[in-house]
């Protein structure tokens, strides 16, 4: 039995403590810039003269491996850390409940840093006659993608009561998961092992689901996977919780 | 992890109910509650009750289980073995009954620092069910009691010693519990701030069940009711201050400095009084001092009296030692190995 209204408390209270200091407004500007570089220097938006924003969302695989875990380090390394772990868990709060409120909290946060990147979407507008449809599921798949690296993210930072480790060991699970499905390497994978092996990994990384999504097509195979996998990061990270709240 | 508990519409209304059974009197009540840490026993079978009205004073060296009890009493941690309720829940199998029934105090009162007081307190509200109607007074009244008003706004990390360690009262007496555990609510406050809270705990107690752990005697004496003396994960000792000066072997020695001229031959006198076990006077200056130590039993100092009158002695000074409970503290508690416990 899961109480929302714990869970809206808990979410209220994480993503207003965002906003406390200046870190929110700053890490809002570098996502902002990095995407802004990544998609007019790198992915030469001009240039290729096409009116879509493929672009723009073909970076946002590489660009969550960072972004994500700096914001999912502290979401319990710093409660285990400052002893809050302990006041949290003495008031009528199940795990999950506190474990979901945070992540909620920390995706909404996402979700905005997202939003604030419609002016793109205006850009390609002026530009040309863009596909709204592909446009539309491409930012749903991006905001999946970027639950998906934070429910990782936050299982991560359970295990430890290390900010750095804790980013350091998210941005490797998620690179993992990001390479798995980048080109060269599952060319040299596919050298090694069985094509039906392979097929396997391939559908367990990242940018398996999210290419296709960004095609255009939210099927419900890719939405299921990355819904999947936020549960599983946020199931195994309340498991893992409860063994190490103690230590 | 997923919670178990039995969902009721108020389960301190029906904890209440439950009080009024004769049987059920005890608001904390544990038996042969244990935990352990790998092959650490960090508190190894331990069985007591609380009452309302009670305030109970958790006493032990460092790492001797104080806190680990607090813990597993609200259900940050789950016992290896044995079992407790709190207001009549189950800790296990009721865990989230308990900890909406009681406020908790951790040790060294950690808060979300980056939070403003209010904003805190008001997330506490929220979390602990207090509606919206409610709400204002509720934080208004732990406010007062906790002499927070000069502070509301600012944000806790930048709040002294002393009021961080209000803050974390009120949140742990916002929903006016009937059940208080305090872990070390004075440590590390100055003598003015300890005094202030020893006389919020003292106004509290009157209709509620406080536990709260401490290493300083004095502290002990001055706000319990009762006495739990912990040492390796173990009850050592349990009862009043003056049940456990007792135990002091100073308990009960008369001492007196008698003048007159059979002074010096009065301890032959004075070790046939019954109960007497054993005289020791010494001269000084010219008065003799004279320590009588009893067995207990039929002694009476008024005997005591009667004889050294009837010998025509003066009696100077008189008194009767009480015993010191740091005494009985480190007797029962010093056999404590240091062997890097948590």
């Amino acid at each position: 039995m899961v109480d929302f209204a714990n869970i809206g408390a808990v979410c209220r209270r994480e993503f207003s403590s965002y906003f406390a200091t200046p870190l929110a407004v700053i890490f809002l500007c570098v996502f902002l810039v990095l995407n802004g570089f990544f998609t007019f220097e790198l992915g030469r938006f001009y240039e290729i003269g096409q009116a879509d924003l493929s672009s723009f969302f073909v970076w946002h695989p590489w660009l969550y491996l960072f972004i994500v875990p700096a914001i999912s380090m502290r979401l319990w390394a710093e409660e285990r850390k400052t002893g809050t772990i302990e006041l949290l868990f003495t008031f009528p709060v199940s795990l999950f409940e506190a474990m979901a409120g945070k992540f909620l909290a920390a995706w909404a946060f996402l979700g905005i840093a997202l939003l604030l990147t419609l002016p793109i979407v205006f850009t390609a507008y002026y530009l040309g006659d863009p596909d709204g449809g592909v446009i539309v599921a491409s930012y749903c798949g991006s905001f999946l993608l970027a639950g998906s690296c934070l429910s990782i993210g936050i299982a991560v930072s359970a295990a430890t009561n290390n900010q750095v480790i804790a980013f350091v060991i998210s941005t490797s699970i998620c690179l993992l998961l990001t390479l798995l499905g980048y080109d060269p390497i599952v060319q040299a994978l596919h050298k090694v092992f069985p094509p039906v092996f392979m097929e396997q990994l391939t559908n367990l990384s990242f940018p398996f689901h999210f290419e296709a999504i960004r095609r255009g097509v939210l099927d419900v195979r890719d939405v299921f996977y990355f819904l999947s996998i936020i549960f599983l990061g946020l199931f195994s990270g309340a498991i893992i919780l409860d063994k190490v709240k103690a230590q | 992890m997923w919670s178990k508990s039995i969902q009721s519409q108020s389960p301190c209304q029906l904890a209440t109910a439950v009080l009024l059974n004769p049987i059920m009197t005890e608001l904390i009540q544990t038996h042969n509650l244990g935990r352990h840490f790998g092959d650490i026993k960090a508190v190894d079978g331990i069985s007591f009750g609380a009452g309302r009205g009670e305030v109970l004073g958790f006493l032990g060296p460092n790492g001797a289980g104080k806190s680990t009890t607090m813990k597993l009493l609200t259900g940050f941690l789950s016992p290896s073995f044995g079992t407790a309720t709190v207001a009549g829940f189950d800790i296990v199998e009721q865990s989230r009954d308990v900890r909406r029934c009681l406020g908790y105090l951790p040790e060294n009162a950690p808060l979300y620092g980056e939070m403003e007081v209010a904003a805190f307190l008001k997330f506490v509200c929220e979390i602990r069910k207090i509606e919206a109607s409610r709400r204002k007074a509720a934080i208004d009244t732990v406010i007062e009691r906790a002499g927070l008003s000069g502070v509301l706004h600012q944000k806790i990390e930048t709040l002294s010693k002393g009021y961080r360690r209000r803050v974390g009262l009120a949140q742990a007496l916002v929903h006016d519990p009937e059940i208080l555990i305090l872990d070390e609510p004075t440590d590390g406050l100055d003598p003015n701030q300890k005094h202030d809270v020893r006389e919020l705990i003292l106004a509290l107690a009157k209709d509620k069940c406080i536990l709260l752990s401490t290493h300083i005697l004095e502290e002990v004496e001055e706000v319990c009711s009762r006495i739990v003396i912990i040492s390796r994960g173990k009850i050592v000792a349990d009862g009043t201050a003056d049940e456990l000066r007792t135990r002091t072997a100073s308990h009960g020695v008369v001492k007196m400095r008698l003048s007159g001229a059979q002074a010096d031959s009065v301890d032959r006198e004075l070790s046939e009084v019954p109960g007497v076990k054993e005289v020791a006077a010494q001269r000084v200056g010219d008065e003799v001092a004279v320590l009588v130590t009893p067995t207990g039993g039929d002694f009476s100092v008024h005997n005591l009296v009667e004889a050294v009158i009837s010998k025509q002695c003066r009696i100077r000074d008189l008194s009767v030692e009480r015993g010191h409970l740091d005494e009985v503290f480190r007797a029962i508690t010093e056999t404590v190995d240091f062997s890097g416990r948590p």
